[in-house]
């Protein structure tokens, strides 16, 4: 075995020191760049599965009336072709990228949470592990990727497959809110002295900007599961007549699907505003714009959902109001496009793989929003909706766009993170395969929709035309396996035999260059002055240094302290998961229930007990205060009667189930029940959550850990506590007191 | 896009490019709003690629050329490339709500077809004449045809791209669409939500015919099955109602009146098997009837291991189903 640790050495993926204990060095890591790695090897892997899955596809569909897989393996095929390309290919690449670049990129010695960052990595191939163990469950789901209720539900798709599709979402789910939340963290808490927030690098700002999305939208999808299993498993009734609502679940869905497409389109903004300018020579045309117009897309993008259901019959009132939320996403996108355009005019444009990965990607980028502006009119969309216009339009966006960036910044950091280069000849190589190919299978499909091929048929009848243009996308999508096996082999060779990369390779200017390749532990041994947003121009050219960025007063401000920050980012998070579960509530009571409804409560008792959950919230700000103060005692004191108080709330919440039951109602009786114990429930979760910490905290306290000033996670703890009362308020009014007031 | 204008001058009538051959106001009205919407993105596609193109010709680096001045953005120019979109939202903005009003007017308080999707075949009832009827929807030509939408399991999607738009059948929540052909003709429409297994076989045909012939038809199928004309065919009657088939299906005029699959009151009529899978000609319907999953695995009718014999006794009975 000491073989491979040798190789892996060589390759330069170990250091000496670790070669007794390699298998445990790549395990145990919670280096920022070998999770990095970690992720981005996570992704090949499934890029490839996903990819074969694809071209199984294409395969079926080559000639008309196939019979080559039969029509459930295919309907299997591209549900996890789907769930796999976006939750196990782009967004752990996208993730993988970021984790390894932005702590650079901010002159950062790591992550801010180390150790969450290795969960949230981990939970990506157990996740990866549970959808694909569906395959030997009685069969992976065969709902596509977006599970449309009532197809999704027990009566229509009874075996496991649809169960392992929600909870593995759910865990990649709870992974990636995780990892955004560390990038929020790190970039306000962790940035080098002078590494101001308006001077940093695009791509890292990005990421910042989309750690938001995802920590707004991810949460919205993970209500919809948890609503979803709980229909599967309980016998419940959201989804499903009588009494569901269809169309409820495909407002959650896309409340969060539609903000996932910028989740996955705005790293990749951030690596075209990356790599763009290193290679005209230019700095980027119009900073501000293209961090402003990021901004504006992420808030648009929580706004556009409904264009998506444009062909379900809202009404056109409220077609109209999504037609324009979803023009309007135009504007910062086009702002955005001339901008990158506007970079490269008038400087010295190198052609290197990067450079034309993301040229290609500008291009065909710019094909994918005119046409997704023909989505946005509801008109069009009633026409082309559904069809193979839009695979065409959305994998434009998924491959052309986002799937080109990424092998340009896979082209442009690889011998940052290898120490070597990449063969340039196989990148062309790769480059015009890819282009060539991609263009073949996708483009085609605009016409094929138009010709009226619905989407997901697994076969179709031989009309005008639909043969030879199938064929044709098919023969493509063989090019652009070829060209993607290329790419794997240049990876392979390139990293037993490429060339040695030298600490800058591409003269450019962002602080992920100014150390080694591959960087050293912690990354950096020093770093450069920063005055602007290119340190390292700065640097080479001391005669026409760039403008200096900011005041004093943005340098010297001081960092959010870490805890505080992260916990803040993840109550954020909460806000999508508990606001659709309460609107959820307020939807299915909005009409009166036969059976249990709410007039049934105690609200006596439950006034009672939240009483005691308020007063804990008084409680626990005292005993920060004695911590504050270094009053320990007082402060354990306190804390006690913290946990006390949250205990006795848990009691009394069990107590009310307990009476519930006994009088049979249970979580299917009829959907106030269904709602009323999800909402309560997870709330009660929370509050458990809430105790187990303030416990642990307590145990540290009484082993002194406080008094030698580590203290930092109460406060953290503290302010949880306190957005777990916030939200019992909330859920106290809308289903104790409200009934009342009707 | 572009193409779009260079396919719609090479294929005007060949019926190849659906969409872009309109047979009704509707459908017109929405391929006029994506000409228009087709020639603007055009003009940018072209305007944006130019500038594209043209960075990519003229400002090639050369080996030893230094670095060229560092213009890092232009407050005027950025301005004007934020307001020139915005003009053009704007005016694609009315021009969707324009056509939104011509391409789906309001319902009528009373549908002329209520179709239902069912996995994985559509009925089709004509609640002012009483016709019921799967996967063949015959209207009279150049007059507008008000369709209500229902569905009897999942989401469906009713779309006949010559004809109009598309539209979900939702379950609780009936939707409605106008459709409408100017001239007789037979269209091929198609289930265009995922539905599940069989979901790419759920075609159905809308035959508009000239109001007399179509008056005709509603006649016809008015009528109810005539009695077997010979044994054979007697005999496959009775089988037909000894069989399970009377769980699902109805023949007017005989004691089988459920609701679950196709009515078949006039089978023999249809041009097509299976919700468009095969053509009905007595030997497809041998096939289908021998095992209904050989012909289209999946289907909701089992295989009743029917005897050939007993095959040729209900397929003669079939036949009479005018």
């Amino acid at each position: 075995m000491n073989e491979i640790a040798q190789v892996l050495d060589r390759i330069g993926i170990l250091t000496p020191e670790e070669r007794e204990h390699w298998k445990m060095a790549w395990l145990s890591t919670v280096d920022h760049k070998r999770i990095g790695i970690l992720y981005l090897v996570t992704g090949l892997v499934f890029f490839v599965v996903g990819g074969i899955e694809a071209l199984l596809i294409r395969l079926q569909l080559a000639v008309p009336n196939n019979t080559f897989v039969a029509p459930d393996t295919y309907n299997m095929l591209f549900t996890m072709h789907g769930t796999t390309m976006i939750f196990l290919v782009a967004m752990p690449v996208l993730f993988g990228l970021a984790n390894y670049i932005v702590p650079l990129q901010i002159g950062a010695r790591d992550m801010a949470f180390p150790r969450l960052n290795a969960y949230s990595f981990w939970l990506v191939p157990f996740g990866g592990i549970l959808l694909h163990f569906s395959f030997l469950a009685g069969g992976a789901p065969a709902v596509g990727w977006f599970a449309y209720a009532p197809l999704s539900e027990t009566p229509y798709s009874s075996q496991l497959g649809v169960d392992y599709w929600a909870l593995s979402l759910l865990v990649l789910g709870i992974g990636s809110v995780g990892t955004s939340i560390n990038f929020i963290v790190t970039v306000l808490s962790s940035r080098a002295p002078h590494m101001t927030l308006r001077r940093l690098p695009l791509f890292t700002w990005m990421i910042f900007v989309n750690s938001f999305l995802v920590i707004l939208a991810l949460p919205v999808l993970n209500a919809g599961l948890v609503m979803l299993l709980i229909d599967r498993l309980l016998d419940t009734h959201f989804f499903l007549m009588p009494g569901g609502s269809a169309i409820m679940w495909q407002h959650i869905f896309w409340a969060f699907g539609h903000p996932e497409v910028y989740i996955v389109a705005i790293p990749a903004f951030g690596i075209l505003s990356e790599i763009i300018p290193v290679f005209s020579r230019k700095p980027i045309f119009g900073y501000e714009f293209v961090a402003g117009s990021t901004v504006a897309i992420a808030f648009l993008s929580l706004g556009v959902w409904a264009h998506h259901m444009f062909t379900t019959g809202l009404g056109h009132a409220i077609d109209l109001f999504f037609i324009a939320s979803s023009m309007l996403i135009a504007i910062p996108t086009g702002v955005k496009v001339l901008n990158w355009s506007a970079t490269m005019i008038g400087g010295r444009i190198r052609f290197t793989t990067p450079m034309l990965f993301c040229i290609a990607a500008l291009v065909q980028f710019l094909l994918a929003g005119l046409t997704g502006v023909s989505h946005a009119a509801a008109p069009l969309d009633w026409q082309t909706k559904n069809s193979y216009y839009l695979v065409a339009h959305f994998h434009f966006v998924f491959v052309g766009l986002i799937v080109f960036a990424i092998l340009g910044a896979l082209h442009y950091w690889f011998p940052k993170m290898s120490g070597r280069m990449l063969s340039e000849r196989l990148g062309k190589w790769t480059f015009w395969l890819m282009v060539i190919g991609f263009n073949m299978t996708f483009l085609i499909q605009h016409f094929l929709g138009l010709a009226g091929m619905p989407r997901r048929v697994y076969t179709y009848p031989d009309l005008p035309g639909w043969g030879w243009m199938n064929m044709f996308s098919t023969v493509g999508a063989f090019i652009m396996g070829v060209a993607s096996l290329l790419f794997v082999w240049n990876l392979i060779v390139s990293l037993l035999r490429g060339r040695k990369a030298a600490d800058n390779p591409w003269d450019a200017w962002t602080l992920e260059w100014a150390t080694t390749s591959p960087p050293p532990h912690e990354n950096f041994r020093s770093l450069p002055p920063i005055h602007s947003r290119r340190p390292l121009w700065d640097v080479a050219n001391p005669d026409r240094p760039d403008p200096v960025v900011g005041t004093k007063g943005e340098i010297d401000r001081v960092a959010p302290e870490k805890n505080r920050a992260g916990v803040i980012a993840f109550i954020i998070s909460e806000i999508g998961f508990f606001g659709i579960l309460i609107l959820a509530y307020l939807y299915y009571n909005a009409t009166p229930q036969s059976g249990p409804n709410a007039r049934g409560l105690d609200l006596v008792r439950t006034g009672f007990f939240s009483l005691c959950l308020f007063a804990s919230s008084f409680t626990i700000w005292r005993s920060e205060k004695g911590l504050h103060l270094g009053k320990h005692g007082r402060m354990i004191g306190w804390l006690i009667a913290t946990i006390v108080l949250g205990g006795i709330f848990i009691a009394g919440q069990g107590l009310e189930y307990w009476h519930l039951f006994e009088s049979g109602v249970s979580v299917n009786s009829n959907l106030f029940a269904t709602t009323f114990f999800t909402l309560t429930g997870f709330h009660g979760l929370h509050v458990c959550v809430g105790l187990i910490a303030l416990l642990i905290a307590l145990g540290l306290a009484l082993a002194g850990d406080f008094r030698k000033g580590r203290a930092p996670a109460l406060p953290a703890i503290g302010l949880y506590w306190h957005f777990v009362d916030v939200v019992w308020v909330i859920v106290l009014s809308v289903v104790y007191i409200l009934p009342h007031l009707r | 896009m572009i193409a779009w204008q260079f396919l719609l001058a090479a294929s005007p009538e060949s019926g190849v490019i659906k969409v872009l051959n309109p047979q009704s106001p509707q459908a017109r009205a929405i391929y006029d709003l994506g000409v228009t919407s087709s020639v603007i993105f055009a003009c940018i596609f072209v305007i944006v690629g130019g500038m594209i193109l043209f960075a990519v010709m003229r400002y090639r680096w050369r080996e030893g050329e230094p670095d060229p001045r560092q213009v890092a953005g232009n407050r005027t120019v950025e301005l004007v490339w934020t307001i020139i979109p915005c003009l053009i939202v704007i005016a694609l903005f009315f021009l969707s709500s324009r056509t939104m009003g011509v391409a789906d007017p309001p319902p009528p308080p009373e549908p002329d077809i209520i179709v239902t999707g069912h996995q994985w075949w559509w009925e089709a009832r004509y609640p002012k004449s009483g016709v019921v009827t799967a996967n063949e929807i015959h209207i009279p030509a150049g007059q507008p045809i008000s369709v209500r939408l229902e569905t009897a399991d999942v989401l469906h999607e009713f779309w006949v791209p010559q004809l109009g738009r598309k539209m979900t059948t939702v379950p609780g929540h009936p939707n409605h669409i106008w459709i409408q052909s100017d001239e007789p003709a037979t269209y091929l429409g198609v289930c265009s939500e995922f539905c599940g297994t069989q979901h790419a076989w759920m075609h159905f045909l809308i035959v508009a015919e000239p109001p007399d012939q179509f008056q005709a038809w509603e006649k016809t199928q008015l009528m109810p099955a005539s009695a077997p004309p010979n044994d054979s065919a007697a005999r496959g009657l009775a089988l037909f109602q000894q069989m399970s088939c009377m769980n699902c299906h109805a023949i007017n005029g005989t004691a089988a009146n459920a609701g679950v699959g196709p009515d078949l009151t006039h089978l023999a009529s249809r041009r097509r098997l299976g919700a468009g899978i095969v053509e009905n000609t007595p030997a497809n319907l041998r096939r289908w009837l021998a095992d209904p999953q050989q012909v289209k695995p999946g289907v909701k009718m089992p295989d009743f291991k029917f005897t050939d014999p007993q095959v040729n006794e209900l397929v003669d009975y079939f036949e009479t189903l005018k």
